[in-house]
């Protein structure tokens, strides 16, 4: 999706002169547009996260709203006390953008992963985080986030392009439309594409629902929680970790709708239970969030009415 | 002077009328934070009172020093004396750490220290980048220099030469537990500042003209370079036994001590 970022922000920032840029020294391959196109309003704050937050606020604070880039566990992690204090706090236009959310830069290591990054920030005041499942989605979701002019954090990842006729109401995205779905699957971000590809089995497919959650904190509209009711399972897929995650934040709203599913299952990130790393598609094996687990944690709503572990290929 | 400035000539006073208020705050609140309070007193004085122009912009870094910036704002007419009365009380905008979004005069929450030094950065940087003629003040402890985004935004207030940001340091040689000089060293000297790139000055912290002639030259020298300024002061400033004692960052007065503050107060300052 950083492609298709450089270029929304490149067309937002040409039409709208209080737009300003900061990477944290990150880029390459990808913001060469901006350096070239945005003038002083493009900045390299140097390998210096928390300065580049702060001055970010500084600069919202007088009038400029402020883009500020790197890998997604650089702009999260390091910086969490500035945006919390100096952005959030004062409700000022800065805007998180993180690359490659979750297992995205795979072989880098654990130190390029951002799996908790949802649960440090959606819990934040006035913040609303963001989280693309298809490439498409990136320039509405720009266009909105300075529309809105709040506190943001957009997490980037790579995905394909938005199915035909998927329906945003609130939070969720319907993505796969099945009438009188026994199941419904709640994806957060680009893994909905391995939900889509576990649905390419036919027993599967005449039974499951897609939602894509686009953004949290999570709002459900009451037509989205009439939808939910009908479900007799709900299968939230997530690269993130469990605590803090979409699954937490749907089950209390669900709870709180007085739905009460027959089967509710979270996959989310495991972190590294064997202690070993790999590309992204490894570390998702390893929490059972690929394909295969997938469509076999379908399979298994549809056989057994037991409820089934957070293990991969159980 | 700046000529949208109010005319004062007697700083001393000023400076005497502040520490009595401030005492006051404290001994009602029954808290702590005097000696820091009582350190940047003149500081204020001369920048945000003084010397701070409509379109300049004054941040309080160290945000444990609240009541001093609290009854300088209200000495500008910025926080009225009813809204002064509620500090450290349930339900006020005026807690022991200054508050978000509540007073025009107090444009971030501080607390945590290390964030005010990157803010005023930034806001310096948006008005070279809106071509205003601002200032950009931001008021420091030294042991906040120990902090490490104070030496992110200060390259970054160099590489992007950012001469409207003026840089205030309250050098008070004690942080929160001993002597600065025992716990990193010393990150507020004239020496590291000057081969970092910064146009560095410094001044006597209790000379409210000094400082006020100090900022006043400071401000004129559109150089390319951000400033600095590391003003002496001494911690717990005008009350007799809180002067230069650590403990006075924590501590509450007891009756007996305010008297002995106030008379303290009156007669360095208004004798």
């Amino acid at each position: 999706m950083r492609k298709e970022f450089s270029a929304a922000i490149e067309k937002l920032a040409l039409a709208d002169e209080s737009i300003v840029f900061i990477t944290g020294d990150l880029g390459y391959n990808a913001l060469e547009n901006l350096q070239e196109k945005l003038g002083k309003r493009f900045i390299n704050a140097g390998v210096a996260e928390q300065n580049m937050v702060g001055v970010a606020a500084g600069m919202a604070y007088k009038g400029y709203k402020v883009f500020c880039y790197s890998i997604a566990p650089f702009v999260v992690y390091r910086c969490l006390e500035q945006f919390r204090n100096d952005a959030c706090l004062h409700n000022l236009p800065v805007f998180l953008v993180g690359n490659g959310g979750g297992y995205g830069y795979g072989i880098m290591g654990s130190t390029h992963h951002a799996i908790e990054d949802l649960a440090c920030l959606s819990s934040l005041q006035n913040v609303k985080t963001w989280i693309p499942a298809f490439s498409d989605e990136v320039e509405p979701v720009l266009t909105q986030i300075v529309h809105e002019k709040h506190p943001a954090y957009l997490r980037l990842g790579v995905g394909p392009l938005t199915p035909e006729g998927a329906v945003l109401s609130g939070s969720l995205k319907k993505v796969v439309h099945t009438p009188n779905a026994q199941t419904a699957i709640i994806a957060l971000g680009p893994i909905a594409a391995n939900v889509l590809k576990a649905l390419q089995e036919p027993e599967l497919q005449t039974s499951c629902s897609v939602y894509t959650a686009l953004s949290l904190p999570l709002q459900l509209t009451d037509a989205t929680l009439q939808e939910l009711q009908q479900a007799e399972n709900i299968l939230v897929v997530e690269e993130h970790v469990s605590i803090g995650g979409l699954g937490q934040q749907l089950s209390v709203k669900l709870l709180e709708a007085g739905i009460h599913p027959q089967r509710f299952q979270s996959l989310s990130a495991l972190g590294y239970p064997n202690g070993l790393y790999g590309s992204q598609q490894y570390h998702q094996t390893q929490s059972g969030l690929d394909v295969k687990n997938i469509a076999n944690v379908l399979r298994s709503f549809a056989e057994s009415p037991l409820l089934h572990t957070n293990h991969p290929h159980s | 002077m700046v000529e949208t400035q109010t005319i004062i000539t007697d700083y001393k006073r000023l400076s005497g009328e502040l520490r009595l208020k401030v005492l006051g705050l404290y001994k009602k609140a029954n808290a702590g934070h005097i000696g820091c309070s009582l350190s940047c007193i003149d500081l204020l004085i001369a920048a945000l009172i003084q010397q701070k122009r409509p379109q300049d912009s004054f941040l309080l870094s160290k945000g444990h020093a609240a009541a001093a910036l609290y009854v300088a704002l209200n000495h500008l007419g910025e926080i009225s004396d009813e809204v002064l009365d509620t500090f450290y009380q349930d339900g006020t905008t005026l807690p022991a750490h200054p508050a978000p979004n509540k007073h025009a005069g107090i444009p971030f929450a501080t607390g945590s220290l290390g964030h005010g030094l990157p803010i005023a950065t930034g806001m310096a940087h948006a008005s070279k980048l809106s071509e205003e003629d601002a200032i950009s003040f931001v008021l420091m402890s030294d042991g906040e220099t120990n902090e490490g985004t104070t030496w992110e935004a200060a390259h970054y207030a160099i590489q992007n030469q950012l001469d409207n940001l003026v840089v205030l340091v309250d050098k008070n040689g004690l942080q929160g537990f001993g002597n600065t000089t025992d716990v990193l060293g010393e990150t507020a000297t004239v020496a590291k500042w000057k081969a970092i790139g910064f146009d560095v000055f410094e001044a006597d912290g209790h000379n409210p003209e000094a400082l006020i002639e100090t900022i006043e030259k400071v401000r004129l020298r559109k150089n390319g370079l951000p400033k600095i300024i590391i003003a002496h002061t001494i911690k717990g400033k005008g009350v007799s036994y809180m002067e230069n004692r650590m403990e006075w960052h924590y501590l509450p007065m007891s009756d007996a001590q305010y008297e002995t503050a106030k008379a303290d107060v009156i007669n360095a300052y208004f004798s």
